[in-house]
């Protein structure tokens, strides 16, 4: 069974993406230009999020990534591969906002549907499920339903089931935009812990200012009407926990984040 | 002891509704005592049941055997519909204004034309009117089901760089188990009325839908409603089945979900 373990091996750039624009609907009446004229390039390791109010197209941009939709110009890279390959190698997961379980299937099961349409041996299969709800602090749960657990709970067990074949990259789509306060803090805690642990490449998006200063190495602050980068905030924090939150350096990019957003100047 | 509570808490409801709807009936004709053609009472359908027992035995096991098979072609060629309207666009394109078109045709009606293409005293006819009538809903209600998915299923099993096929059994079947069961549900009431009425047109003689005109046509109204008794029954225990069915093929679906 193929298993890449960390993030660093092969290519530098987990994403290389160059002069990407994609057009909905090209020559209909309801042409929407998603996002126009990208460049961006993410390292290996990285925790990059896409930020910007809605319809400035972070979102697609996750999903020209992810493959789900081709450019209509311009090339993404992934691991120096083209999307669409790193897409059937399997080199990134996903994790949308909704968690998105099957109900029919128990948790550890959930976990485990990654690795079985790669075709693992049942035993395998089993091992590392166990391996990936302990990750997630959810081991006394894999016999339980996805109905009988809390909104917090199930997207950890979207995660697991992410991590579980052990991807290069967690392509992360607001996966706790519909979380209370609480728990998404708590969320973040725990991502920011499993990408300290597993070294993977991060691309995040989120439209919460703080959610992308206090997670990311990296800003990638977009503006709509068409999607295009407007700015990239380096967000060097350290390392990050629950003081951070009240660190004037954390007050800081806040504010030049705010500032990207609203198109001004940086101060 | 508490499984004893349980089972009587679910018991005991619908037993005591069935005491006082049929004690009262009877209490009522007996002050009001109408002509019998209006209503018999109880007792006395269940008179005529006991005395044309093996009369209305074999009318039963007749239309139960065409509800039971019309019931099964209906469900299968509904199902097999919508998986095709699903996995094919030119399946859709096709099919669906199809069967939209039979829908709207009023189906008991054709019962007498069924019985000139199949033979007046085949049940082959009746057993058609009860595939025609199970499919639609049985149809619309599955296909409902394996389009309905929530579209980030959808996108996650493409990211994992599964095929249609594969997204077809882990993803649209079982989200359309719910649907589909809703519509074997319905179905199985609907294949009772079907058969029976279409008995009213012809088929064979010995069946409950005979049973029942040939009664009323001799004013014979308690043995009438002991027929109507009999399809009540064969509905009752298609639709119980189908319940268990679901239970057994769908156990997650009856987990208690917890407030997210």
């Amino acid at each position: 069974m193929s298993d890449a373990g960390g993030a660093v091996d092969s290519h530098p750039l987990a994403v290389e993406i160059r002069g990407a624009s994609k057009i909905f609907n090209p020559g209909r009446h309801n042409e929407v230009k998603a996002v126009t004229d990208i460049d961006l390039d993410i390292g290996q390791g990285d925790f990059v999020t896409l930020i910007g109010p809605s319809g400035c197209g972070k979102s697609t941009l996750l999903r020209l990534i992810a493959a789900l939709i081709d450019t209509t110009e311009g090339t993404v890279l992934v691991n120096g591969k083209t999307a669409d390959a790193a897409r059937l190698d399997r080199d990134y997961s996903m994790v949308f906002q909704r968690a998105g379980l099957f109900d029919w299937r128990n948790v550890s099961r959930n976990i485990e549907l990654p690795l079985e349409l790669m075709g693992w041996k049942a035993a395998d299969r089993r091992q590392r499920s166990a391996e990936m709800l302990e990750l997630v602090k959810l081991g006394e749960f894999a016999r339980h339903h996805p109905a009988e657990l809390s909104g917090g709970m199930q997207q950890r067990v979207a995660i697991a089931r992410a991590m579980s074949f052990h991807p290069k990259l967690l392509l992360m789509d607001e996966p706790f935009g519909a979380l209370d306060e609480m728990t998404r803090e708590h969320m973040q805690n725990e991502l920011l812990r499993i990408w300290t642990e597993t070294q993977i490449t991060v691309v995040f998006v989120t439209h919460s200012i703080p959610e992308a200063v206090f997670l990311s190495t990296k800003v990638v602050v977009m503006s709509p009407r068409p999607g295009r980068i407007a700015a990239v905030v380096d967000n060097d924090l350290g390392e990050r926990n629950e003081a951070t939150r009240d660190d004037p350096a954390f007050f800081a990019n806040v504010t030049s984040v705010r500032n990207a957003l609203r198109g001004g100047e940086r101060p | 002891m508490t499984a004893a509570r349980t089972l009587l808490r679910s018991w005991l409801p619908p037993v005591v509704a069935a005491v006082v709807i049929f004690g009262g009936w009877e209490a009522l004709l007996a002050v009001i005592r109408p002509d019998g053609f209006v209503l018999p009472p109880p007792s006395d359908i269940g008179g005529a049941v006991a005395q044309n027992f093996d009369a209305i035995v074999t009318a039963t096991r007749v239309t139960g055997f065409i509800i039971v098979t019309g019931l099964l072609a209906g469900v299968v060629v509904g199902a097999a519909f919508a998986l095709l309207v699903t996995a094919f666009r030119a399946a859709n394109e096709t099919l669906t204004p199809l069967a939209v078109a039979v829908n709207a045709v009023p189906i008991i009606a054709l019962a007498p034309i069924f019985n000139a293409w199949f033979g007046i005293l085949s049940p082959r006819s009746n057993q058609a009117v009860v595939v025609v009538l199970v499919f639609f809903p049985v149809f619309v209600n599955t296909a409902r089901g394996l389009t309905q998915v929530e579209p980030s299923q959808i996108e996650l099993m493409e990211s994992y760089g599964a095929r249609k096929w594969r997204i077809m059994r882990e993803v649209r079947i079982p989200n359309a188990m719910p649907f589909f069961f809703t519509a074997l549900k319905l179905g199985t009431s609907l294949a009772v009325i079907a058969a029976i009425v279409a008995e009213y047109f012809g088929g064979r003689q010995d069946a409950l839908g005979n049973l029942i005109t040939n009664s009323a046509g001799l004013t014979r109204y308690d043995d009438a409603w002991a027929a109507v008794l009999a399809g009540s029954l064969v509905g009752i225990g298609l639709y119980a089945l189908a319940v268990l069915l679901e239970r057994l093929v769908m156990p997650w679906y009856f987990v208690v979900r917890r407030s997210a």
